[in-house]
């Protein structure tokens, strides 16, 4: 898996179950990595992805208010949270946002000192929780800066999903002008086995593309 | 308004929370197109020259257009 072959031929990385990594790949950042054994990778995902979101939540909230309190899910016509759709890519770490959703939404108090609860709408007049403005005001650009994390958070976890599922995108620069096989195509899909060209780069002129690689599913 | 007034303006509070994002993003960026450790940090430090300097030149750009403004 790490290296180089010997020769020309590019190292292959062996994607174990792509389905099932991508799917844990999203429910955990980097789990998906861990789980085909590609710890480093896994550990630096797991790290940078889920250490941004938390800081977002960190950032989005405070004592009083709670925290965490920019990821919250809501849909209501009067508070359209789109961010939610970016934020929810991170996976379970937002999982206390639905629960929430769905107590607000039974005419339930919400649990763990509001964390990730959304704010009261301007017309629910039946409790005393903040409003979006309220947060605003409370939280002021924190507020932004904390969705602003979490959702890049969630974007890139998008890109490590994809890496779980298939592999390292290919280097361009690293590729021969001219592919070995006229039918290959850019994008070869998931398989079992991904193969990249070498990491080195005195050996960068002498690797195959991804494309000239036959899948191995 | 003078250009160094609208540099100044943006706070530099607000670049530093800049700097995490260009660190994240620039790494998980480089691991989508490398598997070896070395070769990622290689690539992301890279990535991460480029968005500074992308984000140098915008606020150069804005800045001589806020002079106008």
């Amino acid at each position: 898996m790490s290296g180089q072959t010997e020769g020309n031929a590019p190292e292959t990385i062996p994607l174990k179950d792509p389905g099932l990594a991508a799917l844990l790949g999203w429910l955990v950042p980097g789990l998906g990595h861990l789980y085909q054994g590609r710890t480093a990778k896994g550990t630096l995902f797991l790290v940078c992805i889920l250490g941004t979101f938390v800081y977002g939540v960190y950032l989005g909230g405070d004592r009083e208010v709670g925290w965490g309190r920019v990821v919250y899910m809501s849909f209501h016509p009067e508070d359209q949270r789109l961010h939610f759709l970016c934020q929810a890519g991170v996976g379970l770490p937002t999982l206390p946002a639905v629960i929430q959703a769905f107590r607000v939404r039974g005419g339930r108090e919400p649990w763990w000192g509001s964390f990730m609860a959304p704010p009261r709408l301007p017309s629910d007049r039946s409790s005393n929780r903040p409003t979006l403005d309220e947060l605003h005001k409370r939280l002021h650009h924190y507020f932004e800066l904390g969705t602003l994390y979490t959702m890049i958070a969630g974007l890139l976890n998008i890109l490590a999903i994809y890496d779980a599922w298939a592999g390292p995108v290919r280097d361009e620069s690293a590729d021969h002008p001219k592919p070995q096989s006229p039918s290959a195509s850019a994008f070869d899909g998931p398989h079992q086995g991904s193969s990249i060209p070498g990491e080195s780069d005195s050996s960068e002129s002498t690797q195959q593309s991804k494309a000239d690689q036959t899948p191995s599913a | 308004m003078k250009p160094l007034v609208f540099v100044a303006q943006l706070g530099w509070m607000y670049i530093g929370y800049a700097l995490p994002l260009v660190v994240v993003i620039s790494l998980v960026y480089a691991a989508t197109r490398h598997e070896e450790l070395p070769a990622i940090f290689r690539h992301a430090f890279g990535c991460a020259t480029w968005i500074v300097a992308l984000m140098v030149v915008v606020g150069l750009i804005m800045a001589v257009v806020s002079a106008w403004l």
